[in-house]
């Protein structure tokens, strides 16, 4: 079997295909590759935020300003968005662009970790927003180039859920 | 000599102001299609009162986000001056955004934070702005050395006059009253929005 271009590679290419141009974080041991990945590349305006919901307000500002942007985050991050997705997001259509690295799942040492993550899904279900969860790398390419079209086209957000059966995850150091 | 000691140093020297009146004094002063983006609470209805400019864009909730959308539309449009209006107790919910300013170092962002000592919109609680808390001076330990006090209307336009012109992040603070705001925002954030972009070139 060929060797699989690693996800962030291939994050990277789309998110440049698509000329988004900002990236706005709360770090996460998962994230890194991509993150370091967004910081070397002179093509993105890339930072740290001190909340998730500062990352959002700020990536909903670019766009209406004419530049695309995506927040990165893990789970617990995504926890703390419910309310500026419903109120600033979804009503005033805005396509917000997000990845979550996914903990509390697949070998989770942290119950807190686990407990929140199991509220992931049902908040995105309730809000009906597109989410996708990614397992494999050789589907990363096809969901996100998909779904940021479908998102601009639409004027919704999205949410790609990175899975630790793409990443790897993070595992409890013995 | 600092920014800031040109201005009162503390809250309770700066005159107690009413925010309609420098909300239309601050839209008096904008000639360049400035953006400005009105906060929850009182701060987007007293923005619609002064007039409805299509670079205005008026939040619907997310408390607390006025600066960083302000801040998300600087960074796109670098050569337009983005100007955020928030209350304190907007501001007090999200004071990490003071920092993540400083850091990004907005040239074209001016944060002007009205202080009524309240969450007056839904029913005048005190915030720490009444007691304890002083927002200009957060906002310089936040790292935004040009941030203070207006100590009365004339001083609150030559700091918007400045701020218009040379570079920030800006943060201006003023002591607002209790007085209501006689005119309520539109509420349909799609149109609030597509007005918005086109208002500033992001549409055609
Ligand atoms: C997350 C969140 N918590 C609480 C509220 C309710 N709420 C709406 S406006 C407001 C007060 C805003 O206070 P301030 O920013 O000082 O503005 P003022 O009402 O004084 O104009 C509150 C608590 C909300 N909309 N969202």
């Amino acid at each position: 079997m060929p060797e699989s271009v690693p996800w962030h590679q291939t994050a990277v290419a789309v998110l440049k295909r698509h000329d988004v141009r900002l990236v706005t974080y709360v770090p996460d041991n998962v994230l890194r590759p991509l993150i370091e990945a967004v910081h070397a590349d002179p093509f993105f305006t890339a930072f740290a935020t001190t909340r998730e919901e500062e990352a959002l307000g700020i990536v909903a500002g670019a766009w209406m300003g004419g530049t695309r942007g995506i927040l990165l985050m893990q789970t617990s991050g995504f926890a703390t968005l419910p309310n500026v997705i419903a109120s600033l997001a979804v009503p005033f259509q805005i396509p917000v662009l997000m990845m979550v690295s996914e903990r509390g799942t697949l070998g989770e040492f942290n119950l807190g970790q686990a407990l929140v993550a199991k509220t992931m899904r049902p908040v995105l279900d309730s809000l009906a927003l597109e989410h996708h969860t990614l397992t494999r790398a050789d589907e990363v390419e096809f969901v996100l180039d998909r779904s940021i079209r479908q998102a601009v086209a639409t004027q919704a957000p999205v949410c790609f859920i990175l899975s630790p059966l793409l990443t790897g995850g993070k595992v409890f150091a013995a | 000599m600092s920014f800031a000691s040109n201005h009162p140093a503390r809250r309770e020297d700066a005159k107690v102001m009413n925010r309609a009146e420098l909300t239309r004094r601050l839209v008096a002063r904008l000639h360049h299609d400035e953006a400005v983006i009105g906060g929850i609470g009182f701060a987007n209805f007293d923005l619609w009162g002064a007039g409805q400019r299509p670079q205005n864009f008026y939040m619907l909730g997310s408390m607390g986000l006025a600066v960083p959308i302000a801040l998300g539309v600087a960074i796109a449009q670098p050569a337009r001056r983005v100007v955020a209006l928030e209350g304190d107790g907007s501001i007090l919910m999200q004071l990490g955004a003071l920092a993540t300013v400083a850091g990004r170092r907005a040239a074209n962002l001016i944060v002007v934070i009205w202080d009524n000592g309240a969450y007056q919109i839904t029913g005048g609680q005190p915030t720490a702005a009444a007691e304890v808390a002083d927002i200009a001076a957060i906002a310089r330990g936040a790292g935004i050395a040009k941030s203070a006090w207006a100590a009365d209307e004339g001083d609150f336009e030559e700091m918007i006059a400045r701020a218009l012109t040379e570079d920030g992040p800006w943060l201006i603070a003023c002591r607002i009253d209790q007085a209501r705001p006689d005119s309520t925002t539109e509420r349909d954030p799609a149109r609030i929005r597509d007005r918005f972009m086109r208002g500033i070139g992001a549409r055609h």
